[in-house]
């Protein structure tokens, strides 16, 4: 099992009628609810329990990349990524990841991902979102209709760029370029590993089989929801006929856990609701731009997880979001029965936590953390004991990685430097 | 009218076809168009009237090679030509009259008699028109109609909104159409028209609802100012929709060609 501790950075001052007074926590929200002095602190902070999690044994940590969201405060979630790679030890930097339609030339995410692969010592998971309308059609102006087209081209001109060791032209659609040759380029070989969040569409599922990528569901509605978009992956990867590894696929799933079930709601119920009744709070009209979603993947029903409930909003509980499966949340016990369910379930290897929910504060989330780090994952670490071997899909470090922050304090005198350097007679 | 079906260069082409007179082109809007349209009977009046649909509109057949303002232009100059005309009386509503000003700017030539509707294709920053692709379906009439009541029943004509499988099939049919219609609407209706509109030679007729709160009257100066020959007629008591609400009045005015 590869558990990554990530965190979507939520802005943690929406007020309390955001909902009745805000249309949306996306594209057009609020300017005046952001706070950039406030911001320092926040960002620190984020870093910080990100790094945490390294030293208690994450598999991986990660971030993502989200525009104008007031639940993602990461336009950019290579500088946030470039941070943890100095500072953490021996996770995998899980970027999940560039929405490489928007990068202009997408050359410019093979070029920053190899750096973070190079200064983590290879420790870099690339993910490839065609990212959400939100992002890419409301807030950075793609053609929704032609998103998907400049999305695949990006990925081809990426990967061939990872992948060719002499200078070549491209002659893309969207990308005209006579000399592509990126310096520097990834430790990993052939590539890094690349995962592929995906909402569904059935496209993304075989471009995963064809590539030997990883399949994400990134879902904030938890696993029991989760069900029938992952029946539907496995069943084309039966049809496909390729191996059923349970690291072809990654779901993202809040986990909160305390010393008893009353415990967590008592610690963490007004940080979920505010995650799931303010930070979720989308206007629908930016759900889904026409075009950006394929027919065939219209047609599967398959539709926006932005796109309001049928029914309409309502407020939802504790009790609502953790008996739907919304929220893992409970004493080790608990938690481990229902992981261990999800990771049956879905036949799920890789597991994105959401161990930091809406504006939970730095304490309670430590606490949750790493009573998950000591009491759950140790119990769910062989769940797959066929596929322990299974490296297609995870990092492969360099052996003998630098420690950042090695220099000595003091810079050598002229002396030093004389005998360091001495010149044999 | 009559559904009927060209082949093209690229795609066949699903077109209504009615009417007797001189030929005229009808280009429709980002919502497409029916074979009942009430424009479509008054034109049919006087002309043989041909109203192609762009790919993936209707039962029509899409067409992935069509992306940009100038594969727009030149396949519609496809379709006239696919359908044996020559320097027809070319008519545009809405993104439809963006299309038309385009191949009149593009092979001026070619284009003679030109009636602009409503046309997109100019952006003014002090009067931005309205989002459409972040427009929700109850949203519209008000923003398409001057009257929103009646607007909104003429919307949903037709259409069982109780169907279950309702959502499904207005979502394909959003995509296909609205997805096509993006490649030159969206984000920003806008593709450099304004540089290319002194091209355009033909007598020109420039017709608009008072109240289109799409895209707001002003834009009809816009429009009068960048071709020589150009007209304006303004209907009262009229929207964007003014080809629905106010047919009779578009028709007199496109009449004004001859």
């Amino acid at each position: 099992m590869k558990f990554t501790w990530f965190n979507l950075m939520p802005w943690p001052y929406l007020p309390d009628d955001f909902r009745e007074k805000n249309r949306s926590v996306w594209v057009d929200i609020d300017q005046k609810l952001f706070d950039p002095a406030k911001s320092h602190e926040v960002y620190n902070t984020y870093m910080d329990l990100l790094e945490y999690a390294d030293t208690l044994g994450f598999d991986g940590v990660g971030v993502n990349e989200h525009h104008q969201n007031g639940y993602g405060i990461m336009p950019s979630p290579n500088i946030i990524a470039a941070g943890l790679a100095r500072r953490t030890k021996d996770a995998a930097i899980v970027v999940l990841g560039n929405s490489i339609a928007l990068y202009n030339p997408p050359v410019r995410v093979a070029e920053e991902f190899a750096m973070l692969d190079c200064i983590s010592g290879g420790r870099l998971v690339a993910g490839f979102p065609v990212g959400t309308s939100m992002d890419t059609n409301y807030c950075y102006g793609q053609i929704p209709s032609l998103t998907r087209e400049k999305y695949q081209e990006a990925h081809d001109l990426i990967v061939k760029a990872w992948t060719t060791r002499e200078p070549f032209a491209f002659n893309g659609r969207y990308n005209k370029l006579r000399h592509v040759n990126i310096w520097p380029r990834p430790i990993q070989q052939p590539r890094p590993p690349v995962h592929i969040p995906g909402g569904g569409s059935v496209e993304t599922y075989d471009f995963c089989i064809d590539n030997t990528y990883s399949y994400s569901y990134l879902s904030f509605s938890g696993y029991l929801r989760a069900q029938a978009l992952m029946n539907g992956y496995w069943k084309r990867v039966e049809e496909r006929g390729v191996d059923k590894s349970p690291y072809r696929a990654g779901f993202a799933q809040t986990i909160l856990v305390a010393d008893t079930d009353e415990e967590a709601e008592r610690l963490y119920s007004e940080h979920v609701s505010y995650f799931y009744n303010r930070c979720l709070h989308v206007y629908p009209g930016f759900a889904d731009a026409p075009g950006y979603r394929t027919i065939k993947t219209i047609q599967t029903g398959a539709l926006s997880q932005y796109a309001p409930p049928v029914g309409g909003y309502t407020q939802l509980t504790w009790k609502d979001l953790t008996e739907g499966g919304h929220v893992i949340a409970g004493s080790p016990e608990t938690v481990r029965q229902r992981m261990e369910e999800l990771i049956k379930g879905l036949n799920v290897g890789n597991i994105f936590c959401l161990m930091h929910v809406g504006n939970m504060p730095a304490d309670k989330c430590m606490y949750s953390t790493k009573l998950f780090a000591e009491k759950v994952m140790p119990k769910l670490r062989n769940m797959f004991p066929d596929w322990d071997d299974d490296n297609r899909f995870w990092t492969t470090p360099l052996d003998k990685r630098v420690t950042a922050g090695r220099l000595p304090k003091d810079a050598p005198t002229g002396a030093d430097l004389a005998k360091t350097y001495a010149v044999e007679a | 009218m009559e559904l009927k079906t060209v082949e093209t260069p690229h795609v066949a082409v699903r077109y209504l076809l009615g009417g007797q007179g001189p030929a005229l082109v009808y280009l429709h809007g980002a919502g497409g168009i029916a074979a009942d349209d009430p424009l479509l009977a008054e034109l049919a009046k006087a002309h043989t009237v041909y109203a192609p649909l762009i790919p993936g509109y209707g039962d029509s057949e899409e067409c992935p090679e069509i992306r940009d303002m100038l594969d727009f232009t030149l396949h519609t100059a496809d379709v006239v030509a696919a359908l044996g005309l020559k320097d027809p009386i070319l008519v545009g509503h809405s993104m439809g009259g963006m299309i038309a000003a385009e191949m009149a700017a593009l092979a001026p030539n070619d284009v003679s008699r030109l009636a602009l509707i409503a046309p997109a294709g100019l952006w003014d920053d002090e009067h931005p028109i309205a989002d459409l692709f972040a427009t929700l379906p109850f949203e519209m009439p008000a923003l398409l109609f001057h009257d929103a009541v009646a607007g909104a029943a003429m919307l949903t004509a037709g259409r069982n909104v109780t169907d279950p499988n309702f959502l499904q099939t207005y979502l394909v049919t959003n995509a296909r159409q609205l997805g096509m219609a993006g490649r030159i609407l969206f984000p920003i209706p806008e593709r450099g028209l304004s540089q290319r509109m002194y091209r355009i030679k033909a007598r020109t007729v420039i017709v608009w609802g008072d109240s289109d709160r799409l895209i707001p009257p002003v834009y009809a100066h816009g429009f009068k100012k960048g071709i020589a020959r150009a007209e304006l007629v303004s209907i009262p008591e009229a929207g964007h929709m003014v080809t629905l609400e106010k047919p009779g009045l578009v028709a007199e005015a496109i009449a004004r060609l001859g």
